[in-house]
This record gives C-alpha cells, sequence and structure tokens, in this order.
C-alpha cells in the first residue's frame, strides 16, 4: 500500500518539481522567492481547504478564521512576552485547532449552505474582534511582531518550501489513506455512508482538525516572514476566496493540485499587477472558466487527457 | 424621542433588508441555488443608477429605472452564462452541484465587483433621491427618502405576493417550488419558470440595489457584506420561507439600529451575527424553517 503510493506518478512527480524548486535560490532574484514563499504559504491554506472542501464536501468560507486565528495568537504572543519564535508558532497552529473545533463541533451537525454560512460568520466575528481589541491586536492599522525567523530570503524561500513539502505529503497521504475515503464517501452519499457504519462526524471533525492545524501553522509561520499581521493579509474574506480559487483552479479533490492553484494565483496576480483592478477581474474570470468547464481544475485536466489516451 | 426616532429609522431600513432578502429566498425557495453574488448585482444596479443619472443626466427617474433594468440583466445574465450551465452540466455529479454553485456565483459576484471598481472606483457613490425634503413625523424629523424607501419596498413586496398568488404564472413558480416534477407532468418548462424566477429576482434585487444607493450609497467593498448580510437574514428567517425572511428582516434591521443609536455604530453589525450564531446553534433550520 505504502509502496505504492510512494511510486505513484503524482508522488515521484512532485518531488522532482520540489527538488528542483529547492535549487531555485542560486539563480533567480530575492524578489521572485520573496514571491514564491508567499505563494508556498498559500500553497498550504489552499492544500488544508481542499482536505475539507475536495474530501468532505464541505464549502468551508471561512479558511481565514483559522488563518487569522493562528497568525494573530502567534503576533500577540510574541508582541507580549517575546518568548522563542517556534513556542509562538505551536501556540498559533494550537489556537487554530481549539478554535477549529469550537467551530466545527455545532457547525458540522449542518449541512451544506448552514455549514459554509457558520464558517463565514466567524470570519466576521474574527475581524470585527480584531478590529474591537485594537490596543491588543493592533485593530485595523496591523499588528508589527518584534522579531522575524530569518532576514535572509533564501533561508525563508527554504523554510516555506520544505513546510509546503511536509504538509503536502502529510495531507496527501490523508487524503490517500482509508481516513480519506471514508471521507470522501460521506462527502458523495452520507446516508449510505452513515449506514455503513462510518462515524461521518467524527471523520468530518478530524479533517476539519486537521485542515486547522496547518492552516493555523502556515498562518503563524508568515507573520514571522512578513514580520506583521493585519486584517487585509491574514482575515479579509477576500484572502480566504484566494485561497478557495488557488484551489479550485489546481484542481478539487487532489490536494497536490491545490498547491499548484495557489502558486498559479500569486504568480498571476504579480504578472497582472500593471493593470490594477482588472487584474482581480482577470483572475477570478479564468477561475469561473475552469469551474465551468473543466470542474476537474487543471489536474483534472491532466488527469483527463491521460484518462482518454 | 429616541423611541420614536429608533423606531422609524429601523422601519426603514429593515424595509429595505426585506426586499433584498425576499428575491434572495425566492430563487433559494424555487431553484434551490444560494447566490453569492447577490450584492454585486444590487451594487451593480446601484451603481448603473448613480451613472445614468449623474453623468448621463437623465434624472433621477429615468436613472433609478435604469438601474432596476441593470440589475434584472445582470440577474438574467448569472442564470445563461453561470448557473444554469453548471444545473445542466453533465461532467458534475447531482449531488456536488450544489457546491459548484455556490464557487461559481462567488467568483462571478467578484466579477461584477471588479468590473464596478475598474469602471467607476472604489469610491463610495450616492444615488440622487428621487423624494427629497424632510418630512415631520411624530416630533421626529424623518428624510422624506426614508419613507419613500419604506413605502416602495413594502409596494414591491405586495406586488410579488399578488404575482405569487393570483396569476396563473405565479402559480406556476409556486408549484415548482414545491415539486419541481409534478409541475413538469402538468407540462409547463420548468426552465421557463426558471428564467421567470431568475427575471423576478432581478427586478427586486434591482429596486434593493438602487433604494439602497439612494439610503446609504454604495461602493462595489459593499458587495461582500451585502451578500452576508441577505444571507444571514434568509438563514435566520428558515432558507427558502419568504415570511420568515420578513421577520427576520425587521430583527435584524431594528437590532443594528438600536446598537447603532444606544450602543456605537462601530459595533452595529455584531449582535446580529450573535444572534444569527445562537439561532443556528438551538434551532439550525431558523425562525419559520421548514426542514
Amino acid at each position: 500500500m505504502l509502496r505504492r503510493i510512494v511510486l505513484s506518478p503524482p508522488v515521484w512527480i512532485s518531488l522532482i518539481v520540489v527538488v528542483a524548486a529547492s535549487t531555485l535560490p542560486l539563480y533567480v532574484s530575492g524578489y521572485i522567492l520573496g514571491l514564491l514563499t508567499i505563494a508556498y504559504y498559500f500553497g498550504v491554506f489552499s492544500m488544508a481547504w481542499d482536505l475539507l472542501f475536495g474530501f468532505a464536501n464541505e464549502v468551508n468560507f471561512g479558511p481565514t478564521f483559522l488563518i487569522g486565528l493562528g497568525a494573530y495568537t502567534a503576533g500577540i504572543l510574541d508582541n507580549l512576552y517575546q518568548p522563542p519564535i517556534f513556542v509562538c508558532v505551536a501556540a498559533g497552529a494550537f489556537a487554530a485547532v481549539t478554535g477549529g473545533v469550537v467551530l466545527a463541533l455545532p457547525a458540522l451537525r449542518m449541512r451544506g449552505p448552514y455549514f459554509g454560512l457558520m464558517t463565514l460568520v466567524a470570519v466576521l466575528m474574527l475581524q470585527n474582534f480584531v478590529v474591537v481589541a485594537a490596543e491588543l491586536t493592533g485593530g485595523e492599522i496591523g499588528l508589527t511582531v518584534p522579531d522575524v525567523i530569518s532576514i535572509d530570503d533564501k533561508v525563508n524561500y527554504w523554510i516555506a518550501l520544505g513546510f509546503m513539502t511536509f504538509s503536502g505529503a502529510v495531507l496527501y497521504g490523508l487524503s490517500r489513506s482509508p481516513v480519506g475515503l471514508i471521507l470522501q464517501a460521506s462527502g458523495q452519499d452520507a446516508v449510505q455512508a452513515g449506514a455503513l457504519g462510518f462515524n461521518l462526524t467524527k471523520h468530518k471533525l478530524a479533517a476539519f482538525v486537521v485542515s486547522a492545524f496547518f492552516s493555523g501553522l502556515a498562518g503563524a509561520l508568515m507573520v514571522f516572514y512578513l514580520g506583521a499581521a493585519s486584517v487585509g493579509t491574514f482575515i479579509d474574506v477576500t484572502v480566504g476566496v484566494q485561497v478557495i480559487i488557488g484551489a479550485v483552479i489546481g484542481g478539487r479533490r487532489t490536494i497536490l493540485g491545490a498547491a499548484i492553484g495557489a502558486v498559479f494565483l500569486i504568480a498571476m496576480g504579480e504578472a497582472l499587477r500593471p493593470l490594477g483592478d482588472l487584474a482581480t477581474f482577470i483572475v477570478s474570470g479564468m477561475a469561473l472558466f475552469v469551474v465551468l468547464a473543466f470542474p476537474g481544475g487543471l489536474l483534472g485536466m491532466v488527469k483527463g487527457a491521460r484518462e482518454a489516451t | 424621542m429616541l423611541f420614536w426616532q429608533i423606531l422609524i429609522a429601523g422601519f426603514a431600513i429593515s424595509s429595505l433588508y426585506a426586499l433584498g432578502a425576499t428575491g434572495f429566498t425566492l430563487i433559494f425557495g424555487v431553484t434551490g441555488v444560494l447566490n453569492l453574488s447577490h450584492g454585486a448585482i444590487m451594487v451593480a444596479a446601484a451603481v448603473a443608477a448613480w451613472a445614468a443619472s449623474e453623468s448621463l443626466g437623465v434624472g433621477s427617474y429615468l436613472g433609478a429605472v435604469f438601474g432596476v433594468l441593470t440589475g434584472l440583466l445582470l440577474s438574467l445574465t448569472t442564470y445563461f452564462l453561470v448557473v444554469g450551465r453548471l444545473q445542466k452540466s453533465r461532467k458534475i455529479r447531482e449531488e456536488e452541484k450544489e457546491i459548484f454553485i455556490l464557487t461559481a456565483t462567488l467568483l462571478w459576484g467578484i466579477m461584477i465587483q471588479e468590473a464596478i471598481a475598474y469602471l467607476y472606483t472604489n469610491n463610495a457613490k450616492t444615488v440622487a433621491p428621487i423624494v427629497e425634503g424632510v418630512v415631520s413625523i411624530l416630533g421626529v424629523r424623518t428624510p422624506a427618502n426614508e419613507l419613500f424607501t419604506a413605502f416602495v419596498c413594502w409596494l414591491t413586496i405586495g406586488a410579488l405576493w399578488l404575482f405569487v398568488n393570483r396569476t396563473r404564472v405565479g402559480k406556476a413558480v409556486v408549484a415548482a417550488s414545491m415539486n419541481p416534477r409534478g409541475v413538469t407532468l402538468l407540462g409547463i418548462e420548468l426552465s421557463v419558470v426558471y428564467v421567470v424566477v431568475w427575471a423576478i429576482y432581478g427586478a427586486l434585487a434591482g429596486i434593493a440595489g438602487v433604494l439602497l444607493g439612494m439610503f446609504f450609497g454604495v461602493s462595489s467593498y459593499s458587495a461582500g457584506p451585502l451578500t452576508a448580510s441577505a444571507f444571514s437574514i434568509v438563514v435566520l428567517g428558515g432558507l427558502g420561507s419568504v415570511y420568515g425572511t420578513l421577520i427576520a428582516a425587521y430583527v435584524v434591521g431594528y437590532l443594528e439600529t438600536l446598537t447603532a443609536y444606544l450602543v456605537s455604530p462601530a459595533y452595529r453589525t455584531i449582535p446580529a451575527l450573535l444572534l444569527l450564531v445562537v439561532v443556528m446553534y438551538v434551532r439550525p433550520r431558523g425562525l419559520l424553517g421548514r426542514r
């Protein structure tokens, strides 16, 4: 079983890509490295989101609730007491998991749109809280943290790449495991999957916790890369929409596709930046086109082409 | 004095919420679609009314008509370009269509929003009101526009009620919300019913958008919050239940007005969100929801 997973084409192709990407700092500029660092963190956000959307068939409109909890917990802790960075990051991940459980326990009793709305409301509440508790969180201006992981572009880049690889491996492995299959079954026919004796709520909760863990961890790490946290970069609904678009463009239910989609999205956004407001328009238009014409996303297209031949 | 002030101001805004959310719940009740581009369509209608009356100089009446037509047109575009295609798609499994429609309408809403931002910038725009001046009711100086807004909202909701209950097409729409297959068996083309519903929805969203533009002013940033508030009102009232939506609109409208007057305008939306969370925990189907 394990052997088959490790030797399957997606895995070794990804390994080659990661190895190639890790040599990038040797010949590209710091500007591109910085861009890719952010893109890799977004890749983790999208992959974590895909676990819920693609497999459990739950639309979580609140990925930024988990990301924001992780980012702000880590940032505030560092601001107040300056413990070692890894303590802050761990606290951020822990806060995201706790918040995720508090949100998911009642929300998972609801189906489809209700679940989506609950997660959306969670984001709006967190956003309100950050703005209202301005002394602690910096409010609308944002929070500056005294420490950063490293001031070297290359080190930051390698950390982000390593983190994305690690998260991708865990999430991909999970999605191919029996747990992933049960999640998929519950997404396709909840009644039948339940009748087969699987505790769906438990599995979905587990998926939510894993998703929250990686989102929070990535959020916390990103704070120490940027050296600052603000509502606009971590919590705002538009950030969540970007995470969602990334996962949808890349290919639903593929995990790896979500990372590709997110990196593609950040690169596109940067390339189209001279167009101003039109950039978002074009990117959303492309995502909509993918949803309408190729529901499987970029990876789904590749898969479809391979199956057709 | 303060009591009457809150009562009157809250009434106008609640009526506006009611109108905005009615279209949203209608679409869900009949076609099962949660249209996340709702806010963007409302904003587009308001901005179109503003652009027509300001830059083309056609006056506020024609401008409002132009705005409503824009809402109607965008709603039909949403159906033919996005939702209808997904509903008919063979590549997507039935049980997954719901989340695909959610994602697609979300993206479509962002496209509308960004197009507005590109063409008319992000600045807030206030549509020139049709009725001007101030009226004094029970000692409260009320802008006539507020009364006009409440009046038009109820007139529209009344017209919708008449249409649904007293006309043949309207009855077909209700029947389609109860049992789509039965309607088909009676020889009514379901896709025609859907087009009718989307057209009604567009007109409702257009009117609500234009009124909102006169009342508060809108910018492309309002699209997301507008969708969120319509969504929460509709869920609070019970998805698909029009009466529930009307009640919920008044609950949310007055809660916001009370908070804004008595506590601080900055906390305006928080109590309504908390109420929504409580209702969802205690009674997930909403106030008057069927399931």
